[in-house]
């Protein structure tokens, strides 16, 4: 597994998180290149279909930021993401999909090294567990 | 009114810098027409030649190249280039300036800077803009981003005259026989950013600048760093062309030195020469980098920060040490630098290559300029300015910022532009939007139905990210995508010329979507779509992929990865363009009334100003009084009376029928958005609703309470504030034998609030110096970590040594003790030069307090759905260029609530946050994002989820026909809507989606990358 790179898609708010990510980038903070972030405007906005389809076509890990408790730029979309990642992490499972992949972290635009070092984090974690079993599902 | 006395809605702003550009973008977008008169060829000053900016490291021309578009393209702005001042006539609100206009020799409007002059021109002569480092043609264009992109002549001496470039033109734009043009212009108000000029090293004959080829000024390293410069971004030295493995920077080369008539401080060599070693060890980390300095001047936000990880993390040693001489080795042209060790021994050290942090000289235009326009200058030949009117000079309308009125970095200068943007708009304020134009654009191509033709331009952003990710192989993969019908690269994606390229591009290839894979589109997306727009495609046809910031940034040790990752994205980025529909922009109503939150200096300050700019204010207040902070500060440095400026301020303030004051309020609620804001406070236990356009935060901070050296256990222990006190209403006496101890950084530069509270050096010295008017012979004592008197109060420190004011130096790891011998106060303090404890009996120790944030900035910062930093202090859009802004249109910040700051440095961002409030207060109406949420009635339900959930009661439900059956559906007020996502993400039958970031194009984003 040691060659193992994992694929990760990013839901990141534009708010906080897109921007956390951005002040890595202007701090010159090195992370591993496996997350591929995709700009949304409210960490709420993401539907859980974006979550499955991005596992089902072989995504190893979801990471959707957001911002902290109480700072949403929408008043509540993180809670509303938090809610309704909970839920979906229960039926992952009946999916046979491991609920550790899905990772919601709150990161502002100040904490770039908090984005640096969850990427680092999520990569180690992903590929400790290795690739996403929809990976071999789908490789006919 | 006769007519000289009639205001005229113009004003002029002299100097093309960076301050320049900000003043005329404010002031063209608050209604006034704009003549931004600039000497050379192009505008963007010294900012131009910049690489890297601390303390973000953004690149410099990244950053600044948007603004230079946005000026030439500007309706109301008018470019005066190669343009002088020659005299003004009349006085505030109507001035008759003569400006003479040097011939360029090329007709701006033909020329389409292809180049195909330079090309066939056989004169080469040294490039300025390269610092001489590299030899230009006779006709040239400064830099690839040069606004206006027209080339232009030198017929100083470069011009052989043999027309070999009027051949090769065929544009026909160049005339070789343009004459000298006098222009006069009728003007409002007149600014003034003339900047500066950096010292001329040759002064310090000692370091051998000019001598040895290896030592080079801070300003031409800049171009040796810069990918776009003469050894393309290469760090080598100029004798061999190799890379050197010892750098070193010697400090305050032209700054605290008044045998050379330059006693100031230049306010940021210690901060550039940091980020120049940082910047170093990037391109190549095996490069050693040594710092010789004085003080270690890290005074501003982030910067001790910075500082901190230029030593622990990138290994730059600084050494403290001032440098007396160096000598070259003819040999190997390699530096000998003398220098005194921590210990006091001399020893002598070899470098390859040495870099001379040059100061800030007043431009050498200025003199003359100031004469032309009868202001007056100080004794260093800057603009004289008083602390509490920073931006005005000595003639009414004339206003003044930047390095002008003394050393300033980016950020000060950008707001002291927008700061006096602030002023001339209340001068001017009857006449605004009389000489406007409006803009124009083509009409939308409608691409309804067509199939996609996308085209797809990748940034090399000088190295950024050519230097890490293969970009020409990223653009023959777009050129493989589906819909993709033509891509390239560009040097910067973001110069004016590319963004012609883009739009002959759209034309060339009928293109109907476009994608730029460069920074990040927070900070760049509106320009791409401005372009776009000008090409006559909806702004919204246009997708940015990141690869710069959230990739080469990250990634440059690993660039095949790089690659792979630019590539996933642009591929992303094409397959959700190809998808996207026009939108159309919403116009909305707006308030035109601000509301200021704190009633302190910053906030009066700025309420003022707006009501002067014609605007309603409201004024919330939650103590019971005006006046903040400043209430416990009598004097300036300089010795302004503070008090009598705040009781004649808070007159004013109280007194304009345009500000509505609420004190003992308390701020509940923030809804709404830029131009529409409903806050509610409360009053009296009753609660109040206030709806305005704009908002500017002027909350302040707190002085920290000390609980170390015996603070409030003691009563001969007091701040530096209370000793203020006690010396302005006159219960201090001190006699001959008195000893008065001051410690600095306390409560500041600790693990507990990491960041320099920036005032207390001077304070100390300030105070010190009063003490030692009321009695020369007093002892004074200043224990400090590092004396920052940046800019002009250097002269005081220097005052404050020649009166005898003993400064004894300590280190953070080994703090001064205060200590109780029987009752006498005691402080001891290790001398670093003498390597042994001194004892100093003290009658008084007085404690330099930091600035602490506010406690309340939590709370108002989810209020306001804004930002604070690290540290608690609000964080503004970006720390260079938009320094009063906040991410969030319509919201601002200002004074200490920003950070720590000085009188007259709240006074400049209460001005600017007043300015930048102003262009949006003075619309007529409001275009708003076309991304809201669309309801898809087909499909609609009617379930009333997304009723439920939507944040701001935009959606409601009501009664439709839909293909002739009557049913309920959802129904978005497109006014209320924020676009959050939130009711498009909870559908449950998928029929409600975000324009912009629909369901589809999200899903395809996913598809395209997995």
């Amino acid at each position: 597994m040691a060659d193992f790179e994992p694929k990760i898609v990013g839901f990141l708010c534009n708010w906080c998180t897109y921007a956390g990510a951005d002040l890595a980038g202007t701090s010159r903070m090195q992370y591993p290149s496996t997350i591929r972030p995709i700009r949304v405007m409210c960490s709420g906005s993401v539907d859980s279909a974006y979550i499955l389809r991005a596992l089902l076509e072989g995504a190893d890990g979801v990471l959707i930021g957001g911002c902290h408790p109480g700072d949403c730029h929408y008043v509540s979309g993180n809670y509303k993401a938090r809610r309704r990642v909970t839920v979906l992490k229960t039926i992952l499972k009946t999916l046979g999909l491991d609920d550790e992949r899905v990772w919601v972290r709150w990161i502002s635009a100040s904490e770039g090294k908090r984005y640096a070092d969850t990427i680092s984090e999520m990569t180690a974690h992903l590929k400790k567990i290795g690739p996403s079993p929809a990976r071999k599902l789908w490789s006919l | 009114m006769d007519e000289n006395n009639k205001k005229i809605g113009a004003v002029m702003v002299v100097g093309g810098g960076i301050g320049g550009i900000q003043a005329s973008l404010d002031l063209a977008e608050s209604g006034f027409k704009v003549y931004l008169v600039e000497k050379n060829l192009s505008i963007g000053g010294v900012m131009a030649q910049l690489d890297k900016t601390f303390p973000t490291n953004d690149c410099s021309m990244c950053i600044l190249s948007p603004k230079l578009v946005e000026c030439a393209r500007h309706r109301n702005i008018e470019l005066l280039t190669r343009c002088e001042v020659e005299s003004i006539e009349g006085s505030a609100g109507n001035f008759k300036i003569k400006v003479k206009k040097h011939p360029r020799f090329v007709d701006v409007s033909k020329c389409t800077g292809c180049g195909d002059c330079a090309e066939v021109c056989p004169v080469e002569v040294p490039d300025e803009y390269e610092e001489n480092l590299a030899n230009r043609k006779a006709i040239y264009r400064p830099f690839p981003q040069a606004t206006p992109g027209a080339f232009g002549i030198d017929k100083s001496g470069a011009c052989c005259e043999c027309m070999q470039c009027e051949k090769a033109c065929k544009a026909e734009a160049i005339l070789h026989n343009m004459l000298e043009q006098d222009i006069e212009l009728n003007v409002g108000s007149v600014i003034v950013f003339p900047g500066f000029d950096e010292f001329e090293p040759k002064l310090r004959e000692e370091y051998g600048y000019g001598l040895f080829s290896n030592v080079v000024t801070s300003i031409e390293f800049e171009r040796i760093l810069s990918a776009s410069g003469p050894f393309q971004g290469h760090v080598v030295r100029c004798s061999d062309k190799k890379t050197p493995k010892k750098i070193a920077w010697i400090q305050c080369v032209g700054s605290r030195d008044s045998k050379i008539e330059r006693g100031y401080c230049s306010s940021v060599c210690c901060m550039y020469a940091t980020k120049q070693a940082l910047i170093t060890k990037e391109h190549s980390p095996d490069i050693r980098t040594t710092i010789f300095y004085i003080d270690m001047r890290a005074y501003g936000k982030e910067f001790d920060r910075y500082i901190e990880r230029a030593k622990l993390e990138y290994k730059v040693r600084y050494i403290r040490s001032r440098i007396s001489e160096v000598k070259e080795d003819a040999k190997t042209h390699n530096l000998k630098i003398k220098y005194e060790r921590e210990d006091g021994e001399l020893v002598t050290e070899e470098f390859d290559m040495l870099v001379l942090s040059v100061g800030l000289d007043v431009s050498r235009s200025a003199k003359d300029l100031a004469e032309k326009l009868n202001i007056n200058l100080n004794s260093y030949g800057f603009a004289r300015v008083d602390s509490l009117e920073p931006l005005k000079t000595s003639r009414p309308g004339i206003f003044a910022g930047g390095v002008f009125s003394g050393p300033k970095d980016i950020p000060e200068t950008v707001t002291s532009a927008s700061g006096a943007c602030a002023l001339a708009s209340a001068l001017l304020s009857s006449v605004r939007g009389t000489l406007v134009a409006e803009k124009k654009y083509p009409a939308e191509k409608d691409v309804s139905g067509d199939i996609p033709r996308i085209g797809v331009f990748v940034c090399q952003c000088g190295i950024n990210i050519g230097g890490v990710v293969n970009v020409p192989l990223v653009v023959e993969y777009a050129k493989t995508l589906p819909f993709v019908v033509y891509a390239e690269d560009n040097l910067y994606t973001c110069s004016q010329d590319t963004q012609d390229t883009i739009k002959e591009a759209i034309a060339q290839h009928s293109l109907n979507r476009v994608v730029v894979a460069s920074c990040t589109p927070r900070t760049h997306e509106p320009l791409f779509q401005e372009t776009i727009r000008e090409a006559g495609l909806n702004r919204h046809l246009f997708e940015m992929a990141n690869i710069r910031d959230q990739n080469s940034w990250v990634h440059m040790k690993q660039p095949r990865e790089a690659t792979e990752k630019a590539k996933d994205l642009v591929r992303m980025a094409v397959a959700k363009v190809s998808l996207k529909e026009p939108l159309g922009r919403i116009s909305l109503k707006l308030t035109s009334r601000g509301l200021v939150i704190g009633g302190g200096l910053a906030g009066m300050v700025s309420a003022l100003r707006l009501a002067e700019e014609g605007y309603e204010v409201y004024l919330v207040e939650k103590e019971d009084t005006l006046g903040g902070q400043a209430k416990d500060i009598y004097y300036t440095l300089k010795g302004e009376d503070v008090q009598k400026f705040l009781s004649k301020l808070i007159e004013k303030v109280t007194s304009n029928n345009k500000i509505h004051i609420f004190t003992a309020a308390t701020i509940e609620k923030i809804e709404g958005f830029v131009g529409n804001f409903k806050t509610t406070i409360k009053l009296n236990s009753s609660l109040k609703e206030l709806e305005h356009g704009a908002v500017i935060v002027a909350s302040g901070a707190n002085e920290y309470q000390p609980t170390e050296y015996l603070f409030g256990k003691d009563k001969r222990v007091v701040t530096q504030r209370k000793l203020e006190e006690l010396i302005a209403t006159k219960k201090l006496n001190v006699s001959n034998q008195s000893s008065i101890v001051m410690i600095q950084c306390i409560g500041s530069r600790c693990d507990e609030n990491p960041y320099c509270s920036r005032v207390c050096c001077s304070e100390a010295i300030k105070n010190a110096l009063a003490l030692k008017k009321m009695n020369k012979q007093v002892n004074v004592y200043i224990l400090y970590r590092d004396v920052r008197t940046y800019g002009f109060k250097e002269d005081w420190y220097q005052k404050a040594r020649e009166q005898g004011v003993l400064f004894i130096r300590y280190e953070e790891d080994d703090k001064p003790e205060v200590k109780l011998n029987k009752d006498k106060l005691e402080v001891l303090v290790k001398d670093l030069i003498l390597e042994e404890k001194l004892l100093i009996s003290a009658d008084l120790v007085v404690l330099s307090t930091a600035t602490v944030p506010s406690e309340d900035n939590k709370e108002l910062s989810q209020l306001l759905k804004v930002p604070l930093n690290e540290d608690g202090f609000f964080m503004e859009a970006h720390a260079k260029l938009r320094p009063v802004d906040f991410a969030t249109d319509g919201i601002f910040v200002c004074g200490l609530a920003h950070s720590p700051k000085f009188i007259e440095e709240s006074i400049c961002q209460a001005n600017a946050c007043a300015a930048r409030a102003c262009t949006i207060l003075s619309r007529d109406e409001l275009e708003v994002e076309g991304i809201v949420a669309e309801v898809n009635e087909l499909k609609c339900k009617g379930c009333r989820l997304c009723k439920e959930i939507c944040p701001y009661g935009a959606i409601d439900v009501e009664l439709k026909k839909v293909l002739g059956k009557e049913k309920e559906v959802a129904r978005v007020n497109p006014a209320l809507c924020k676009g959050c996502g939130a009711c498009s993400a909870s559908c449950r039958s998928g029929s409600i989606d975000l324009k912009g970031f629909s369901d589809s194009e999200i899903l395809t984003q996913i598809g395209a990358l997995v």
